[in-house]
C-alpha cells in the first residue's frame, strides 16, 4: 500500500543549473548521458528513415522508388548511422554513463571531462559523416570493401572514412573511462562479485571498445589514403591485396557485434531480477560469460570470409571458435530464463521487453550458428539470411534490451514515470512488427535472394512486401515511446526513490539524483540482489 | 574522506576521495590509452608484416635506399630525449621546480631535433615530386613515384611503392605522434614552471612521460624494420 | 526460371545441394526445439509465477552448478557435431573430382564472363550437362564479385589477383538463377543470369551449334607464339626459361632455395610477376606481362601449358641446370 504520493528533491541534475552553457560545458556524468540521448535518438531516427525508404523499394521486384546509385547510397548510410552512431554508443553513452557511477557509489567517472570530450568527439565525427552523405553520399556499404571503396566508388569515402575515424574515439573513450571507473572508484564494500551485472556486462563491452576500435580506425585511415594517394595496399593492380583489408576490417568489426550486445544483456539482467524480485540465477555464470564473450569475439573473424578462398584448414579453426562463442550466450538465456521460477514475476513493460529480448536473441543467437557452420555458410552468406540474423540480434535483441532499459530506469532518470498502458502497447507492437519485418528475410536467404539488391527476381515479391509491411508497423512502434516519454518528462506521475521497488545503489538515492549522486559515500555491506531483505524492509513500498 | 559539497582546494578532484584514488586512475587511464596506441600501430604492423613477406626484394631494396646512419643517429636522439624526460619525472617527484623546467626544455629540443631529421629525410623523397617534369627519384607513393634509383622496374617497382606507402605511413604516424606530444611538453613544462607540480602531486608528468617513453618505443621497432631490411 | 509463384525453398539441383539440405534441416530443427523450448519456458514462468500480491515472497535460489554444466555441455555437444557435419560438406565443396569439366568465370562490372573448356564463351548464362562434374575457376578483372548459384548451393568470390575454385555436379535439367553475392556497386542487382542444366545429349547439340570456337588450349597455343614464350621456354631447354612441359602439377625448386607446387596461381603469377618466385639455376630476366594479357589470356596460356607433355628422356643438360626435375614420361 503506497503512502504519500513522491515529491521530486528540490535540487537535482536537471535543475542544478540552467541555460546552454550549463548543458554544453557540463562534467556530470548523467547531463552528459542526456546529451547522448538526445543525440543517439536523432541518429536512430535518421538509420531508421533510410530503412523505410530501403523497404518502401524493395515493395517492387523492379524497385518502386530509387534508382541503384540512390538505393546503394541509402543501405549504406542506413548501416553506418545504425551501427556507428546508434548501436554502439546507445546504451553504454547513455545509460552506462548515467549508472555506472551511481551503481557504484561513485559522485562521477573517473574522467569527467574525457567523458564530456568524448561526446562531443561522436557530434564532430557524426557531422563530418553525415556531410559525407549528404554531399556526395556514401555508397560502399557500410563494409567498404577493397578495392571497390578504394578504387571504383565514386562517392564522399575519404569524407565519411575520417568522420568514422573520428566517431571511434568517443568509443575509446568511453570504454577507457568505463574500465579505470570501475577498478577504481566502487564504494567501500563493493568487491567484484557484488557488482551489478549491468556493470559487468559494461566492463567487457569496454574491453572490446579499447582493443578492437584503434584496428577499425588505422583500417579506415589505410582506405582514406590509398584513395587520396593512390598508395597500393588494397588494390590488386597496384600490388596490393583486398583480402588483407577484409581481415583488418572483421577483426574489429566482428567484436564490435559484442559491443552491441553486451550492455543489452547487462540490462536485461537487471530487469530480469528486478521484475522477478529476485536474485538472478547463476550471477558468477553470467558475469564469467561476458569476459568470455569480448575475449572469444576476438578469435572469430574470418566466419565472414569463409567464400573469400580461404584454407580450408583455417576456416575450420574460425569456424570452430566461432562456436565456443555461442555457449556463454546460451549460458546467459537459460539462467535469466531460471530466474523467473518461483520469483514474483511483474509483467510491467521493462519485463515484457526482457521477455521479448529472451525470444528474439535465442531465435538470433541460434541462427548465428548457421552462419558458423561452414557447409551452410557457402549458401547463405551475403544473402538475406545473414540480413535477418543480425537484425534478430541488434533491434530484437540489443534495441529492446535498450528499450526496457530506459522504461525501468526512466524514473531515475527523469523523476517521473511514464504511462504503463501506452508503454506496454509500444512493446506489443514492436514486437510483432519486428517478427512480420524480418522472419521472412529468413526464407528469403535461404532461397537465395542476395544482400544490397535494389531489383530482384519476382518470385521473391510477396515475401519483401511481408518484410516491408512489418516494418511500417515496427517503425509506429518506434514512435510511440518517443511521444510518451518526452510528454511524462513534464506530466508524468512523480516518481519516488525507489518506485519498483529495486535493489542496487542507483535507487538508494533520489529519483532524479542530485549532481554528485549521494549525499554520503554509501557503504556496501549486503549481497548484490538481496531481494529477501529488500522486501523484509518496513519502508520498502511494494507494488 | 571529503564529504564537503563544494571542491576542495589544490590538486584533488571533487569526484575522487584522495590523492592516492586520482593518481592510481590516472595510471591505469594512460596505461590503457597506450594499449589502444598498441593496437593502432598494431594494425600497421601487420601489413607490413604481410607485404614484406610477400615483397621481401622490393623491401630489401627500399630499405638500403634510406640511410641507416641518419636513422641509427635519430634513433639515438629519441633515446636522449627518453632519458631527459625520465629526469623530468625524477625532478618532479623530488620537487625540483627548475629541473623539471630543464629536463621538459631538452626532451622539447631533442624531440624537435628528431622531427627535423625527419624533415630532412621526407624532403629528399619528395621534393622531386613536386612542380611538372620528371620525377625521377620521387619516392612518395603515386602516380609520380619512380623507383629508377631503386634499380627497380615492372613489379618490383610497384611493390617497392607498398614498401615507401608504409614507409611514409609509420614513420608519419609516428611523427604525429611527437608533434602532438611536444606541445604538450612545453604546456608541462609551462605549469611546471608555474609551480603545480610537487613531490606529493607530479602524475601528470609521469602520464606525459610514460607516453614519451612510449613513442621512443616505436621508433626503436620501426627502425629496424624500416632501415634494416636485408642488411647482414 | 523453374520454380513456382512463391517459393519458399530453392530448387535442390546438384549433389552437394542435397548434403547442404540435410544439415541445414539439423540445424533448423535444434533451432525450433531450444527456440520453443525458451519461449515456453519464459511463458510458462511468467504466467505460473505472475505476481499475485505486492507481498509475494520470491524463493532464495542462488543456482545451480549441475544445471549450468548441463546447459554448457549439452549445447557444446550439439555443436561440435554441427562443427563436424558442417566441416565435412565443406569439405566435399572444396574436393572437385578429379574428371571435372572446367569452366572459367571471369566477374566484371557488370557481367559474368564464362568460357567452355571446348572454347565456347558465354555471357551471364552457363550450359551444363546433368550428370557431370563441372570445376568453376573464378577470378575478377575489377572489384570483388561472388559467384552464387543458390540451387546448387554453392557461392565463391571472384576475387581481383586471385583465382578461387568451386564445383558442382548438377542432377535436374532446368533454368536457374546466377546472381553476384558481392556488392560491386551500381549495378549489382542486375549481374544476374541462369544457368542451364540440360541432358547431355541437348548439350553436346548445344555446343555444336555456331561456328567450332577456339578452345581455351588452342587460344593458348596460339599465344605462347605470338607473346614470344617459345623464345625462352624451348623443350629441348636450350632456352633462358625452365622447360615448361610436363611442369604443371609438380614440384619447383625456387632460386630462395624453398619448393613451390606449379599449379594455376603459380603460373598466373609467373606470368604476371615473374620476379616473385625464380626457378633454381635460373637468371630473372623474364619480362613481365602485366597490363599486356587480360585474365582469360591467362587462362588460355595455363590450359595450353597444362597440355605440354612431359618430356619421354630426361632432356640433356642446358646452359642453365634445368629447373624440372626428370620425370616420368609422357602423361
Amino acid at each position: 500500500m503506497s503512502t504519500e504520493p513522491a515529491v521530486l528533491p528540490k535540487v537535482h541534475y536537471l535543475n542544478a543549473g540552467y541555460g546552454w552553457r550549463s548543458w554544453l560545458f557540463t562534467t556530470d556524468h548523467k547531463r552528459i548521458a542526456i546529451l547522448y540521448l538526445v543525440s543517439v535518438t536523432l541518429m536512430f531516427f535518421l538509420g531508421g528513415a533510410y530503412a523505410v525508404l530501403i523497404r518502401l523499394n524493395l515493395v517492387e521486384p523492379t524497385g518502386s522508388l530509387v534508382t541503384a546509385e540512390t538505393y546503394n547510397k541509402l543501405f549504406t548510410a542506413h548501416g553506418v548511422v545504425m551501427i556507428f552512431f546508434f548501436l554502439i554508443p546507445s546504451i553504454p553513452a547513455t545509460l552506462g554513463n548515467f549508472l555506472i557511477p551511481l551503481m557504484i557509489g561513485a559522485k562521477d567517472l573517473a574522467f569527467p571531462r574525457i567523458n564530456l570530450l568524448s561526446w562531443y568527439v561522436f557530434v564532430v565525427g557524426a557531422l563530418i559523416t553525415l556531410h559525407a552523405l549528404v554531399n556526395g553520399g556514401l555508397d560502399t556499404g557500410w563494409t567498404f570493401y577493397a578495392p571497390y571503396s578504394t578504387v571504383f566508388s565514386n562517392t564522399a569515402v575519404v569524407t565519411a572514412g575520417v568522420g568514422i575515424f573520428v566517431t571511434g574515439f568517443s568509443s575509446i573513450l568511453t570504454g577507457l573511462n568505463f574500465i579505470v571507473t570501475i577498478h577504481k572508484m566502487r564504494a567501500p564494500g563493493l568487491t567484484w562479485f557484488r557488482l551489478p551485472l549491468f556493470v559487468w556486462a559494461h566492463y567487457a563491452t569496454s574491453v572490446i571498445q579499447i582493443l578492437g576500435t584503434p584496428v577499425i580506425a588505422v583500417t579506415v585511415l589505410l582506405v582514406a589514403v590509398e584513395r587520396a594517394f593512390h598508395f597500393g595496399f588494397f588494390d590488386p593492380a597496384r600490388g596490393g591485396d583486398p583480402i588483407l583489408f577484409q581481415h583488418l576490417f572483421w577483426f574489429y568489426s566482428h567484436p564490435a557485434v559484442y559491443i552491441m550486445i553486451l550492455p543489452s544483456m547487462g540490462v536485461i539482467s537487471e530487469v530480469v531480477a528486478a521484475f522477478s524480485r529476485k536474485r538472478v540465477f547463476g550471477y558468477s555464470f553470467i558475469a564469467m560469460s561476458s569476459l568470455a564473450i569480448a575475449g572469444l569475439g576476438f578469435l572469430v573473424w574470418a566466419h565472414h570470409m569463409f567464400v573469400t578462398g580461404l584454407a580450408v584448414y583455417a576456416a575450420m579453426v574460425f569456424s570452430a571458435l566461432s562456436f565456443s562463442v555461442a555457449i556463454p550466450s546460451a549460458i546467459k538465456v537459460f539462467n535469466w530464463t531460471a530466474t523467473f521460477y518461483r520469483g514474483s514475476v511483474s509483467w510491467q513493460t521493462p519485463m515484457l521487453y526482457a521477455f521479448g529480448f529472451i525470444g528474439l536473441f535465442t531465435i538470433g543467437g541460434l541462427t548465428g550458428l548457421f552462419l558458423a557452420t561452414l557447409g551452410i555458410d557457402v549458401h547463405v552468406t551475403d544473402t538475406y539470411f545473414v540480413v535477418a540474423h543480425f537484425h534478430y540480434i541488434m533491434v530484437g535483441g540489443a534495441i529492446m534490451g535498450y528499450l526496457g532499459g530506459l522504461h525501468y530506469w526512466w524514473p531515475k532518470i527523469a523523476g517521473r514515470h511514464y504511462p504503463e498502458w501506452w508503454a506496454r502497447v509500444s512493446a506489443v507492437v514492436i514486437f510483432l512488427g519486428f517478427n512480420l519485418t524480418f522472419f521472412p528475410q529468413f526464407i528469403l536467404g535461404y532461397l537465395g535472394m542476395p544482400r544490397r539488391y535494389h531489383v530482384y527476381p519476382e518470385e521473391f515479391q510477396v515475401l519483401n512486401v511481408m518484410s516491408s509491411a512489418g516494418a511500417s508497423i515496427l517503425g509506429i512502434g518506434y514512435l510511440i515511446p518517443m511521444v510518451y516519454l518526452a510528454w511524462s518528462m513534464r506530466y508524468g506521475k512523480v516518481a519516488s526513490a525507489n518506485p519498483w521497488p529495486a535493489t542496487g545503489l542507483e535507487w538508494q538515492t533520489t529519483s532524479p539524483p542530485p549532481t554528485t549522486n549521494f549525499e554520503k559515500t554509501p557503504v556496501v555491506d549486503e549481497e548484490v540482489y538481496d531481494y529477501p531483505k529488500l522486501l523484509e524492509k518496513k519502508e520498502a513500498v511494494l507494488v | 574522506m571529503s564529504e564537503a559539497a563544494h571542491a576542495p582546494a589544490g590538486p584533488l578532484a571533487h569526484h575522487f576521495a584522495d590523492l592516492d584514488q586520482q593518481k592510481e586512475s590516472a595510471v591505469l587511464g594512460m596505461w590503457l590509452f597506450l594499449v589502444t596506441e598498441i593496437l593502432f600501430f598494431g594494425g600497421l604492423f601487420a601489413t607490413y608484416a604481410v607485404y614484406r613477406h610477400l615483397y621481401y626484394d622490393a623491401f630489401s631494396a627500399g630499405s638500403h635506399h634510406l640511410s641507416w646512419r641518419i636513422g641509427f643517429a635519430n634513433t639515438l636522439v629519441l633515446i636522449a630525449s627518453s632519458l631527459t624526460m625520465a629526469m623530468a619525472v625524477h625532478s618532479a617527484a623530488l620537487g625540483k621546480k627548475g629541473r623539471i623546467v630543464l629536463f621538459l626544455l631538452l626532451t622539447i629540443l631533442l624531440g624537435s631535433a628528431f622531427l627535423g631529421v625527419k624533415y630532412f629525410e621526407y624532403g629528399e623523397k619528395i621534393r622531386p615530386c613536386l612542380g611538372d617534369g620528371p620525377s625521377a627519384g620521387c619516392l612518395l607513393p603515386g602516380e609520380r613515384f619512380d623507383a629508377s634509383a631503386l634499380h627497380l622496374e615492372g613489379d618490383a617497382a610497384r611493390q617497392a611503392q607498398v614498401y615507401f606507402s608504409l614507409y611514409f605511413g609509420m614513420t608519419g604516424l609516428h611523427a604525429l605522434h611527437m608533434i602532438i606530444g611536444i606541445p604538450i611538453l612545453g604546456l608541462l613544462a609551462w605549469w611546471a614552471h608555474r609551480g603545480r607540480y610537487d613531490a606529493a602531486w607530479h602524475t601528470p608528468v609521469e602520464m606525459v612521460g610514460l607516453y614519451w617513453h612510449f613513442v621512443d618505443i616505436v621508433w626503436i621497432f620501426l627502425f629496424p624494420l624500416l632501415y634494416l631490411v636485408g642488411h647482414h | 526460371m523453374d520454380s513456382p509463384a512463391v517459393p519458399l525453398f530453392p530448387p535442390q539441383a546438384s549433389t552437394i545441394a542435397a548434403e547442404v539440405d540435410a544439415l541445414y534441416f539439423f540445424l533448423v530443427a535444434v533451432t525450433v526445439f531450444f527456440s520453443v523450448l525458451i519461449a515456453a519456458g519464459v511463458v510458462y514462468f511468467a504466467i505460473r509465477f505472475r505476481r499475485r500480491s505486492p507481498h509475494d515472497r520470491p524463493a532464495e535460489i542462488h543456482g545451480s552448478l549441475a544445471l549450468e554444466l548441463v546447459w554448457t555441455f549439452i549445447p557444446l555437444g550439439i555443436v561440435v557435431v554441427m562443427f563436424g557435419w558442417g566441416a565435412r560438406v565443406f569439405f566435399h565443396m572444396n574436393r572437385p573430382p578429379d574428371d571435372a569439366m572446367s569452366v572459367s568465370v571471369v566477374g566484371k562490372r557488370w557481367m559474368w564472363k564464362l568460357q567452355h573448356p571446348t572454347g565456347q564463351r558465354e555471357i551471364n548464362e552457363l550450359h551444363v550437362p546433368v550428370g557431370r562434374p563441372v570445376k568453376l575457376t573464378i577470378t575478377s578483372e575489377d572489384t570483388i564479385h561472388s559467384f552464387f548459384i543458390p540451387a546448387f548451393r554453392i557461392k565463391k568470390d571472384a576475387v581481383p589477383g586471385r583465382y578461387n575454385f568451386a564445383w558442382f555436379e548438377a542432377t535436374k535439367t532446368g533454368t536457374y538463377h546466377i546472381f553476384c553475392a558481392e556488392y560491386c556497386g551500381t549495378e549489382h542487382a542486375t549481374m544476374i543470369g541462369r544457368v542451364v542444366v540440360m541432358e547431355p545429349d541437348d548439350y553436346q547439340t548445344w555446343l555444336g551449334g555456331g561456328p567450332p570456337p577456339e578452345t581455351p588450349v588452342k587460344v593458348g597455343e596460339r599465344l605462347f607464339v605470338e607473346l614470344n614464350c617459345a623464345t625462352c621456354h624451348r623443350i629441348d631447354s636450350l632456352g633462358r626459361g625452365p622447360l615448361l612441359h610436363g611442369i604443371f602439377g609438380k614440384p619447383v625448386q625456387l632460386a630462395t632455395g624453398e619448393t613451390v607446387v606449379a599449379d594455376a596461381a603459380y603460373m598466373r603469377e609467373s606470368i604476371l610477376n615473374p620476379a616473385a618466385k625464380v626457378a633454381a639455376g635460373y637468371q630473372p630476366v623474364m619480362p613481365t606481362y602485366q597490363g599486356q594479357v587480360s585474365e582469360e589470356m591467362v587462362i588460355s596460356l595455363i590450359a595450353y601449358i597444362q597440355t605440354l607433355p612431359a618430356p619421354v628422356v630426361p632432356p640433356a643438360p642446358g646452359p642453365a641446370a634445368p629447373g624440372a626435375p626428370a620425370t616420368k614420361g609422357a602423361p
